[in-house]
């Protein structure tokens, strides 16, 4: 695709902008925001892709993963502010949740240790972990205040920490993943995903592009897992003091 | 066994910028009953957990057993202290999870939830019910038997009866002073019903913006009181009793 038609593509923000013009939704700016970014990262991120694919160099694949790591991490971060320390439990979440599942793909010789297969796994994984660990942290601090007066009364028995947040930390976790798992669940009926349908536009057989997503599909449903429960566990103490206290909100 | 069970000395606590509490040192003897009595937002609650370290005291020490606070293993120390909030939380599921929930938190043997009930004045044929089908009154007195149930030298009561109803209210303080009969609980006890306080006190222990203003035996506090302020707060109280 060219950039001249490319640049066609570009009605569809027409399109959107003046239906929020006509129904006076007031969006218009972010539209512009959102269009405008989405371009920038995307070709910049196409340029250095090119760079790290022709470049051959592990160490350029690590330091994308790692960008990817801390960009998610720094994202779902903003869902739990209050939480003191929460980067860090955030960031250790991702990074387990990377080694497992690309640990695995690798190990097992799935796909070859190499830039076009790990950086857009990382992606797609790492992706979906940062939407879960959002969810988790959310909801978390809202069980928190909902449950505080339980919460308390379980302290008060001489129950720890743990004890005394545990039904509402599950739910926490839960949440983090539902959504991956009512996706995974739909997958194909409503929805063709992207990994899928980039290789059948790029000419895959479909037959092959379903097994790649079917991995990936796999993957994301395990990372989602894994960074809800690490980040879950890892979070909970930080919510109390060092006397086994419920922090203030 | 210590003869105090709780001992304060120039405890302070600070929330943000502000003091909830300051320069409060006060001695509760075994087995005795102090009322906390004063004004909305003195401070009273707020004392009341700095005692099984639901906060932490920011100056000054509390001794419990002699041993401050924070020298205490935190979890041994709040089964020992025992608290009862304004409103009965009750834990998903039935009379006797409740009944018995501190006690499984702990791995503690279990024991007779009926007898448990029944020391508070509710009937063992509860048990099976859900918790959260009783009435307020009946809540309170399971949480009541909860905190029993883990065996507390002393007992925090945090204005356990203002939530409930007049009749309610006379039972829930009832069974407490009959537990105090018959275990010799230590007890402080949060109230903002001077009649209560007269009832059930052994010592006042009045406070008025953080701090505690006046202390001592309630038969004298309560008839010549040293300070205007418990003399206006007195006065105050029963213009609205009458």
């Amino acid at each position: 695709m060219s950039y001249l038609s490319l640049s066609f593509t570009l009605l569809f923000v027409v399109v959107s902008l003046v239906l929020s013009v006509w129904l006076r939704l007031g969006v218009e700016r972010d539209i512009v925001i959102a269009a405008v970014r989405a371009a920038i990262q995307l070709l910049v991120v196409g340029y250095i892709l090119k760079f790290v694919f022709a470049s051959h160099q592990t160490v350029f694949i690590l330091l994308m993963v790692a960008l990817i790591i801390a960009v998610a991490a720094w994202n779902a971060r903003g869902r739990a502010k209050g939480i003191p320390g929460v980067i860090w439990s955030i960031l250790i979440g991702l990074v387990v949740t990377e080694i497992v599942t690309q640990g695995l793909l690798l190990g097992i010789g799935v796909v070859p240790f190499q830039a076009r297969y790990v950086i857009t796994i990382t992606g797609m994984i790492i992706g979906n972990s940062m939407v879960a660990a959002g969810l988790l942290l959310n909801r978390l601090q809202r069980e928190v205040e909902n449950g505080r007066a339980e919460i308390t009364a379980v302290l008060a028995l001489g129950g720890s920490p743990k004890q005394a947040i545990y039904p509402r930390l599950k739910q926490a976790i839960r949440a983090g993943m539902i959504p991956t798992i009512d996706s995974t669940k739909t997958t194909g009926l409503v929805q063709l995903p992207g990994m899928m349908t980039g290789q059948i536009i790029a000419g895959a057989d479909p037959v092959q592009a379903v097994r790649y997503q079917l991995m990936i599909l796999f993957c994301i449903l395990a990372g989602s897992a894994m960074t809800s429960i690490v980040i879950g566990f890892l979070t909970y103490p930080k919510l109390f003091t060092a006397h086994q206290q419920l922090r203030e909100g | 066994m210590n003869e105090v069970a709780i001992h304060m000395a120039d405890v302070g606590y600070q929330s943000g910028d502000k003091w909830l509490l300051q320069g409060v040192t006060a001695t509760l003897a075994r087995g005795r009953t102090a009322a906390v009595i004063g004004p909305s937002g003195a401070g009273k609650s707020t004392l009341l957990s700095l005692c099984n370290l639901l906060r932490t005291p920011t100056a000054g020490r509390i001794e419990v057993d002699g041993q401050d606070i924070r020298d205490w293993p935190v979890q041994r120390l709040r089964q020992k202290v025992g608290m009862v909030f304004q409103a009965a939380t009750m834990f998903p599921g039935s009379v006797e999870d409740n009944v018995l929930f501190g006690l499984k938190l702990h791995n503690r043997p279990l024991t007779d939830a009926g007898r448990l009930l029944e020391l508070v004045d509710l009937p063992r044929e509860l048990l099976p019910k859900s918790a959260s089908d009783l009435s307020g009154g009946q809540q309170q007195r399971v949480a009541l038997a909860r905190t029993l149930a883990m065996e507390p030298d002393v007992l925090l009561l945090d204005e356990v009866t203002s939530a409930l109803d007049v009749h309610a209210k006379r039972e829930v303080e009832e069974t407490l002073l009959e537990i105090r009969s018959r275990l010799h609980t230590t007890m402080l006890w949060v109230t903002h019903d001077l009649r209560q306080a007269r009832r059930v006190a052994d010592d006042i222990w009045f406070l008025t913006a953080g701090r505690l203003v006046e202390e001592g035996p309630a038969e004298r506090l309560l008839v010549e009181p040293a300070t205007a302020q418990l003399r206006s707060f007195l006065a105050q109280a029963e213009e609205g009793e009458a």
